[in-house]
């Protein structure tokens, strides 16, 4: 087993009287998949934001390893995670930047170090040739995405003329862009045909093959959840239920439970009644 | 509704089931909501004779408002339904001239630099003209500066004229006051504005964007009252006279030179012509203009212009992508009040004279206009919005109607164009340069 | 002593006027959270009516000044809500799928438009009304009387009952179920057979209805109005809807009374130039300190 890379505990969320995440913990491991499932309503997207800042916790830590330093995020602010402990995101229904090209947004993703390369702008202005060597950098880095994502064609045209599929495939790219140690995807496979899903797959084995990050995924399809990660957490109305390797969670009663109400799971298709109107 | 499709048989462009009985129904609603618009407010007017309040009427212009709602409203209708449904909302007037400036950009602009560079040598120039150009120069260059914050970074500044005021103010105080010439008073003026955008956006930058709307027209309000008030400072409602006029090098612009000093024509052995100052004016504003415009398309292409557009499409992502939105926001408000300094400080110059009047809310509705109507974001739809507001009110019989033009005009604007004529986006930056796949 | 009571017997007069224009900024906001900028362009116009109303019934002969009082308010209602409407359907329905700027730059141009629209039907001369409602009641007497106002107690009881009546439509009526379900779910209220459009354009009439009569009972107050009025009303009356607790109609009422008492209270006692200036101070502090205003529910950004 790989370091830990995140360390959730006893994290509790609560919204006026109503108890969204219950005193939670579970771990995340660098090149590892970790998947949190659970019913709908059972709270994954409230950890989500708590995890990357848009949230404040009731109560409980989390802590992030970086580069031997530990942040506790429960304390950042949204942008700070991000930029300072690594935690990239994407979003359910997808936020790309419509308007501009799909180099662009791999660019913006970039902000930080351009920001600071080109001196908040004033070396920039005059085109000094650091600030010149940076931005040639951060193309690269670009295509080299867009070069994986098979896209690089498009490169130059705006992203809200994508299909479905490169639009999830593109928001991840993006979130990779910012250099992260934690990749969180709220339900990347949500609305992709057979076919863009196994890509995905690909490009998810790939990024934890390949990069030395963690990726934590909230997920209903069981194909893709049962297929690729490495690490289950199981959620029912803001409670850890289960917390194991996907075979184990697969034959877990609590697990068959909550998602059926009886005994026989099958988890060869997407749990029968999940409309994609998510926790908050 | 089969008589009605014999009747609509004849028009080839219609289709055989076109509902008549609707078009009309549709009509006479409209005029009848006309009428009731028009009755208390056009109808009757409001006089008053020795002293007397009474009302006069005025019924014709009700009967010849309704009738025309109810031609309209059946023209509007017929040409909707001659369409074929997928061209209905492309502005068919402004498309191809949107094209052509789209396709002609590097050349057109070049092309109108160079036309501005050498107004003053045209043979049917008159120094009416040059007057004329300085002013849509001056609001070409607030239009770049709220650009950068409504078209850019996408926050609503409903009060713009305030940094406009600041500016000018800021000029004309110190300018008068420490004796600075224009070229030493410029960059305070500018850091000034910059200053007072901070000092605004820093609390009020967290608000969600209709809260700044409306934070910004107060403040814009503020100023105002400001102006009118602090009388040891701003004059009051008198203002402040005798600001210094810009110099060349040192050369001044005047029949004769104060003790020390050189005179533009003893320098270049001219006879005086007051014209000489108003030219060189010209030539200031369009160098500022000029300046403005370069920096503001260049930092459309720095890391801090992308997060402005970014910011604009999407909020939520820019944090998740580590991107400090207040930080970003202040940068596009710093920047855009520090470009109304400036020209603020030129209209300062220009004029000689400043006082609150020439900073009221429909100022800063006007540079809002010029920047709604060019297309958000676009430079070029800046000046030519920026010259067909100016230029219309020249118009004599249209002069009265300006403000009522630009209002109606922000509306159909959103409904049928909300890209403004001119609504092309270029990419920053290219990964295959020119060349298109 | 009695001059603080003085203010504050004027500052609650005001703020009931704020209070009733506030309440149309609440209400739009609520139901399709945008902020009607022409909102106070319509209060003027309900000012104008109103003007227009009383000099048309004193031509007819209408003297007895309860009926011309009541005549008047409801020609100023039936007239402005027509307005009211209008704005709507030409101005923000259209423009309800578009970007998140366009509503709010529509409503200014419609709100720059309508100025000048009676600016120029009506001339830019500020217009004087002939006192209609006389005397009052003296309360205090001494150096410094306080007085009551017929008209104050007029303007009070008015708001009292469109205070009442309109909580009344929006608790238990269907029109106010339907406003609330718009309000949560526009899609899907739309669903549930709630007609969307029409909840909408009652919505924007209800308000119109309410900026009439504070229209008519400006033009009583001050007697003179100018085409010009609405910006600052509007101002003021965003304001007290934002300080209430957007979305809020008790809070619109209270931040209305707030407002008309910062104002009046400030005027008294500190410099009547800077009275407008506080109004604006005491937003920006609100929003910043307490953006869900006194009554509010704060909001759960959702992502």
């Amino acid at each position: 087993m790989s370091t830990p890379l995140l360390e959730v505990q006893h994290l509790t969320m609560r919204f006026g009287g109503l108890t969204a995440v219950d005193d939670l913990s579970f771990t995340a491991r660098e090149r590892e998949i970790t998947a949190l499932i659970g019913p709908n309503g059972a709270g994954k997207t409230t950890v989500f934001n708590c995890l990357t800042g848009f949230y404040r916790p009731s109560a409980g830590t989390m802590i992030l390893h970086r580069g031997g330093r530990k942040y506790q995020l429960e304390r950042m602010e949204g942008h700070r995670v991000a930029r300072i402990a690594g935690v990239a995101r994407t979003f359910q229904n997808i936020r790309l930047f419509v308007g501009m090209t799909l180099l662009e947004n791999l660019i913006v993703a970039q902000h930080d170090e351009l920001m600071r390369a080109s001196m908040f702008s004033v070396a920039g202005l005059f085109g000094f040739s650091p600030y010149r060597r940076a931005e040639k950098a951060a193309v690269q880095k670009a295509r080299y995405w867009l070069d994986r994502l098979e896209l690089t064609a498009s490169a130059d045209l705006p992203a809200g003329g994508l299909s479905y599929g490169d639009r999830r495939r593109l928001e991840i790219a993006r979130a990779m862009c910012t250099g992260p140690t934690l990749l969180c995807l709220d339900e990347p496979a949500a609305g992709l045909n057979p076919r863009e899903s196994d890509r995905l797959n690909e490009l998810l084995l790939s990024i934890r093959d390949q990069h030395r990050i963690g990726l934590l995924l909230i997920e209903h399809d069981m194909k893709v959840v049962m297929g690729i990660s490495d690490h289950v957490v199981v959620l029912d109305y803001g409670k850890k239920i289960a917390d194991g390797k996907p075979v184990e969670i697969q034959h877990d009663p609590a697990v068959i439970r909550a998602y059926l109400g009886e005994p026989e799971p099958s988890f060869e298709t997407e749990p029968s009644a999940s409309p994609r109107d998510e926790d908050r | 509704m089969t008589a009605e499709a014999g009747v609509a048989a004849p028009h080839r462009a219609l289709p055989k089931s076109f509902a008549w009985g609707a078009l009309v129904k549709d009509a006479a609603i409209g005029a009848a909501v006309a009428l009731v618009l028009a009755v208390p407010l056009v109808g009757f007017r409001v006089v008053e004779i020795n002293g007397d309040v009474t009302l006069t009427t005025r019924f014709t212009w009700v009967g010849i408002g309704v009738v025309s709602v109810f031609v309209g409203r059946l023209a509007l209708g017929l040409w909707r339904g001659s369409r074929p449904a997928e061209r209905k909302r492309s502005g068919a007037l402004v498309a191809p001239l949107s094209r052509f400036g789209r396709r002609h950009a590097t050349g057109v602009a070049w092309a109108g630099i160079g036309f501005a560079a050498i107004l003053q040598f045209l043979p049917f120039t008159t120094r009416g003209t040059v007057d004329l150009a300085t002013e849509i120069l001056t609001y070409v260059m607030l239009g770049w500066g709220l650009n950068v914050v409504v078209g850019l970074a996408g926050l609503l500044d409903l009060g713009y004229v305030a940094f406009y005021a600041v500016g000018a103010y800021s000029f004309a105080i110190t300018a008068t006051t420490f004796g600075l010439s224009f070229w030493e008073a410029l960059p305070i003026a500018g850091l000034l504005s910059a200053l007072a955008g901070i000092l605004l956006g820093f609390p009020v930058l967290r608000l969600r964007g209709d809260y700044l709307a409306i934070v910004t027209l107060g403040f814009g309000e503020i100023i105002h009252i400001l102006l009118q008030n602090w009388t040891s400072l701003t004059g009051g409602p008198n203002g402040i006279g005798n600001i210094p006029r810009p110099g060349l090098f040192g050369l001044v612009f005047a029949a004769s030179a104060p003790p020390g000093e050189t005179t533009f024509h003893q320098f270049f052995g001219l006879d005086f012509s007051p014209s000489q100052r108003i030219d060189f004016l010209y030539y200031v504003v369009l160098a500022l203009a000029l300046i403005v415009n370069l920096f503001t398309l260049r930092l459309r292409r720095l890391p801090i212009g992308r997060a402005w557009e970014a910011l604009r499409e999407d909020e939520i992502a820019c944090r998740a992508l580590g991107i400090n939105p207040t930080n970003v926001k202040l940068s596009a408000f710093a920047i855009g009040a520090m470009l109304g300094g400036f020209a603020g400080a030129f209209f300062a110059t220009r004029q000689g004279f400043i006082s609150p009047e020439s900073f009221t809310f429909v100022e800063s509705a006007t540079i809002l206009a010029i920047v709604v109507l060019g297309g958000m974001g676009s430079q070029m739809g800046v000046v030519l919005a920026a010259m067909v507001l100016v230029l219309l009110p020249e118009l004599r019989f249209l002069a009265e109607y300006r403000m009522l033009i630009f209002g109606a005009a922000m509306v159909l604007i959103m409904i049928w164009r909300p890209g403004g004529l001119l609504s092309h986006r270029a990419p920053t930056i290219l990964l295959h340069g020119a060349r298109r796949p | 002593m009695n001059y603080l009571l003085q203010q504050l017997v004027n500052g609650v007069s005001l703020g009931a006027i704020y209070g009733l224009i506030a309440i149309g900024y609440t209400m739009v906001y609520g139901i399709i959270g945008m902020i009607n900028f022409a909102h106070g362009e319509i209060y003027m116009i309900g000012a104008f009516v109103s003007l227009i109303a009383f000099l048309a019934l004193g031509v007819a002969g209408v003297t007895y000044v309860p009926l011309a009082l009541l005549l008047v308010l409801v020609i100023a209602m039936i007239f402005t809500a027509v307005y009211g409407w209008a704005v709507e359907r030409i101005a923000y329905r259209p423009l309800r799928s578009s970007f998140r700027l366009a509503p709010l730059i529509s409503a200014i141009g419609m709100s720059i438009f309508l100025q000048n629209y009676v600016q120029l039907l009506q001339g830019a001369r500020v217009k004087a009304l002939q006192p209609v409602v006389e005397g009052g009641i003296t309360l205090a007497t001494g150096d410094f009387p306080v007085r009551v106002s017929f008209l104050q107690i007029f303007i009070l009881a008015i708001t009292f009952v469109l205070m009442a009546g309109f909580s009344y439509v929006i608790a238990a009526t269907p029109l106010g179920r339907a406003q609330r379900a718009v309000e949560q779910d526009a899609t899907m209220a739309a669903l549930l057979g709630v007609d969307v459009d029409r909840t909408i354009s009652l919505t924007f009439v209800i308000g119109a209805v309410l900026a009439a009569v504070a229209g008519m009972m400006v033009l009583l107050y001050y007697g003179v109005i100018d085409f010009y009025i609405g910006f600052e009303a509007g101002i003021k009356a965003f304001t007290a809807a934002v300080l209430g607790g957007i979305g809020s109609l008790a809070g619109a009422m209270l931040g209305g009374l707030l407002i008309g008492l910062i104002e009046a209270l400030w005027s008294g006692y500190a410099s009547v130039e800077y009275k407008d200036v506080m109004v604006f101070v005491v937003l920006i502090l609100v929003l910043i300190f307490r953006p869900s205003g006194l009554f509010g529910r704060p909001e759960v950004e959702k992502v």
